[in-house]
């Protein structure tokens, strides 16, 4: 089986080298792909150094075009599988095993890592715990199963999965959004319980006062995406 | 004549010659300038006669002319903000498309350089 993990990165020169360390030493034989969106700083160079395979964005695209050019880059290589993975240090080289298992028993298109399937595992701030609980009744009504981690950027996608990413991924709320898009092309996904690592360095970019507005705008795009035509 | 009609006539006529003489020079393309071009025509034949202006107003029941004058005007404006809305999302998917395209060409190009250079040794 052919991996790819894809690693979206703006402006990570700090982190990357931690996180393709934990790579190396957690799945030697995959193959792991660098999306640097435009960084400014030497972000690019860090990865290349490190002998693992980069891209350069000519400009910053934001999460959604990063990752789809992971997704083309798979389609295009002919992988099986692609493994989105964050370049800041968020996820963990040791739980993608986890990812891999209902791909390979051929039980899902697309599986999710989500840090709320075991309770108390992980702590978010009050306003935070209540837009995800939002939005997870929202999808897993959507998508008639149950999403506990739907912001999650830590998923694994097959052949099928990567195939339709590579033509159609969101560039809004892309984590969220493409849930519903992969429902809407009958992908079947399923959520396993990973452990992930508290923020280090920077800040995440939903702050509490943000939180409402941001909800109300997920929540549009997720049925303006429900409008879409699906190819 | 009063000053209203001559505003207007005035108005619609300046639309239609800036209109006109952007696509002379090559500033305004064809297919962005359909919906100026026929605003431009329709606003100015409804300033000009007032008895089409009159009918058609009436027809619809506004008993103040003018006033249709303005809806239609802003119905145009509707359309043709609606139409670069739509122009402005296919070309930001356009731009997507070429800096991913760009992104993974040069990454190929790169590997068949140093395949080539390893090759040569």
């Amino acid at each position: 089986m052919k991996i790819l993990i894809i690693v979206p990165a703006f402006n990570e020169e700090a982190s990357l080298p931690g996180v393709l360390r934990d790579l190396r030493e957690q799945m030697p034989s995959a193959d792991v792909l660098v999306v640097n969106d435009g960084s400014e700083d030497s972000t690019s160079r860090t990865a290349r150094d490190r002998g693992v395979k980069v891209v350069d964005l000519p400009f910053n695209l934001g999460i959604g075009g990063a990752v789809q050019t992971g997704y083309l880059y798979a389609a295009h290589q002919g992988y099986d599988v692609a493994v989105q993975f964050d370049g800041d240090g968020q996820h963990l080289g040791t739980e993608i095993e986890k990812l891999l298992k209902p791909l390979e028993e051929g039980v899902a298109d697309i599986v999710i890592g989500s840090r709320f399937l075991v309770p108390g595992a992980y702590k978010a701030p009050l306003f935070r715990t209540l837009g995800i609980w939002i939005f997870s009744v929202v999808l897993s009504r959507i998508l008639s199963t149950a999403v506990t981690d739907s912001t999650s950027g830590f998923r694994a996608a097959n052949r099928k999965a990567i195939e339709f990413f590579a033509g159609m991924y969101p560039d809004d709320y892309p984590e969220v959004e493409a849930l519903v898009l992969s429902h809407k092309a009958e992908l079947r996904m399923t959520e396993v319980a990973v452990a992930m690592r508290e923020r280090t360095g920077g800040k995440s970019s939903i702050t509490p006062v943000r939180s409402v507005y941001y909800m109300t705008k997920v929540l549009m795009a997720i049925f303006i995406d429900l409008l879409k035509k699906v190819r | 004549m009063d000053l209203l009609k001559i505003l207007a006539i005035i108005g619609s006529g300046a639309l239609l010659v800036v209109v006109i003489e952007l696509i002379r020079r090559g500033r305004l393309k064809e297919r962005y300038s359909l919906l100026w071009l026929l605003a431009g025509a329709v606003l100015l034949v409804l300033s000009a006669s007032r008895g089409v202006l009159e009918y058609v107003s009436r027809m619809v029941g506004i008993f103040y002319p003018p006033s249709f004058l303005f809806l239609i005007a802003f119905l145009f404006l509707l359309l043709i903000t609606m139409h670069f809305s739509v122009v402005l999302s296919s070309l930001s998917e356009r731009t997507k498309k070429l800096a991913q395209e760009l992104a993974l060409v040069r990454e190929e190009l790169r590997n068949i350089k140093k395949s080539g250079l390893d090759n040569g040794k």
